[in-house]
């Protein structure tokens, strides 16, 4: 099941061109851009790792697109996402967020449903990569696959 | 890129012909240029070289139209030159000149200095190169006084680790970024000597001469006239002869020496029309004079 997080997750992956162009687009309004990467793609866990520090001071693509090379090098079979942090007052947030790389097989979730007092229903949304410890969620680990 | 106007369309008949004229008019590289040569006094050698540069940075743009091979060429420069002889000036010139010539994709200039890309512990230095390689990505790193990098004296210095990764992405990203080195000349020599590598990569060696005594002077009147001063014909004449002695006393650097002269001619003009009756005119204002000048050490100071 293709996780769909962040924007442009429902077009088709993003090429390292268009990636590019988004990126520029966040420089251009001075946003810092920065790289994370997990394996643990359910939609409430919102803290991933970081791939290095927030990139201030950036003027041109080139240097985010060496660093998302380098994370998916490091993490072949990860979620990594590229997220442009707006500082301006008032705003102080993620302005935008889209993923650059995705696992090759996504399993998906599973829907836990507990019966609970008078017959109501707790529900549980649980990925299936998460039953493996984390490094071995997707796929053989990295030295295996190559 | 800009679309090419009927002009520079091909005459695939008559063999195919790019009009140079036309591509220079749509790239807009007099402009700087000509900017370059009236801001800047002196520095034929320099201009020269710049000249050169734009010309061949257009033609390798005429041959891609036309569908020659045009691999990125290599622009990485090393300025030598004594002190205040103007490598920084250019450079930042450069910046921009490489960005309207299309070479550079945002035509800003990150200066730093060995501080500013070695560590201090291990593991410390790679981080930091990266991150300001990172920041001068589509524009130009200067990297000022660029031999400290390398200390021979000490083998496990970091420097040495900054070196290896400025090599690697001078070779790799050549179309992402241009580095330009510079420092003094005898202190330039020994550290390419040292580093071969570093020369191998470097295109352009662009040797800045110092500035004739006549250059100075014209230096002087372009600084007071960028701050509104302007020099007394006597004042002009006191400049001619600090200038001479200056540059026979140690510590002479070229154009900052003057810039640091004409500051505290500044600081006496100001002296002296407090001092004076209180009231002062925009004309007085304006006016360095002989005796602001006259008043430095460098005329007492015996010429050794």
């Amino acid at each position: 099941m293709r996780v769909t997080q962040g924007a442009f997750s429902f077009l088709p992956d993003l090429t390292d061109r268009q990636i590019s162009a988004q990126v520029e687009y966040c420089l251009r309004r001075e946003w810092a851009v920065s790289i994370e990467f997990t394996d643990d793609p359910h939609p409430r866990n919102t803290y991933w790792e970081m791939w290095g520090m927030p990139m201030f001071d950036l003027h041109d693509a080139a240097g985010v697109m060496a660093e998302v090379r380098a994370c998916r090098d490091a993490n072949p079979q990860a979620y990594v996402r590229v997220n442009a942090f707006d500082s301006t007052r008032g705003w102080e947030t993620v302005r935008l967020s889209f993923l650059v790389q995705r696992p090759a097989d996504e399993p998906g979730f599973r829907l836990d449903r507990t019966e609970a007092q008078g017959r109501t229903i707790r529900y549980a949304v649980r990925a299936y990569s998460v039953d493996q410890p984390s490094g071995r969620r997707y796929g053989p680990a990295r030295a295996e696959r190559r | 890129m800009s679309v090419p106007g009927p002009a520079a369309a091909f005459d695939a008949a008559a063999g195919e012909v790019v009009d140079l004229k036309a591509l220079q008019a749509e790239t807009d590289i007099a402009a700087p240029i000509a900017e370059l040569e009236r801001d800047l006094v002196g520095l034929a050698p320099v201009k020269q070289r710049i000249r050169e540069i734009a010309a061949f940075l257009l033609v390798a743009r005429a041959r891609e139209q036309i569908g020659l091979a045009a691999g990125p060429p290599t622009l990485h420069m090393a300025f030598t030159g004594n002190p205040g002889t103007g490598k920084t000036s250019v450079a930042l010139r450069m910046a921009g000149i490489l960005h309207r010539l299309g070479y550079v994709r945002k035509g800003h200039l990150v200066s730093v200095t060995r501080d500013d890309l070695v560590g201090q512990y291990i593991g410390h230095t790679a981080p930091k190169t990266k991150e300001v390689l990172k920041r001068a990505m589509g524009g130009v790193l200067f990297i000022d006084e660029a031999y400290y990098l390398h200390r021979p004296e000490n083998e496990k210095d970091y420097g040495q680790e900054a070196i290896e990764i400025l090599l690697q992405v001078m070779e790799n990203q050549r179309e992402d970024l241009v580095v330009i080195l510079a420092g003094y000349r005898n202190r330039m020599e020994s550290f390419f000597a040292s580093n071969p590598g570093f020369r191998s990569r470097i295109a352009h060696h662009i040797d800045f001469p110092d500035y004739s005594d006549d250059e100075l002077l014209a230096i002087t009147e372009t600084l007071a006239a960028q701050s509104e001063y302007r020099l007394s014909p006597a004042a002009r004449e006191a400049m001619i002869d600090y200038i001479a002695r200056r540059r026979r006393q140690p510590g002479f650097a070229n154009a900052r020496s003057i810039r640091n002269a004409l500051d505290r001619a500044r600081l006496r003009q100001a002296m002296r029309l407090c001092a004076g009756s209180g009231v002062a005119s925009r004309e007085a204002l304006q006016t360095i004079e002989a005796e602001d000048i006259r008043a430095s050490r460098v005329f007492t100071t015996a010429i050794a």
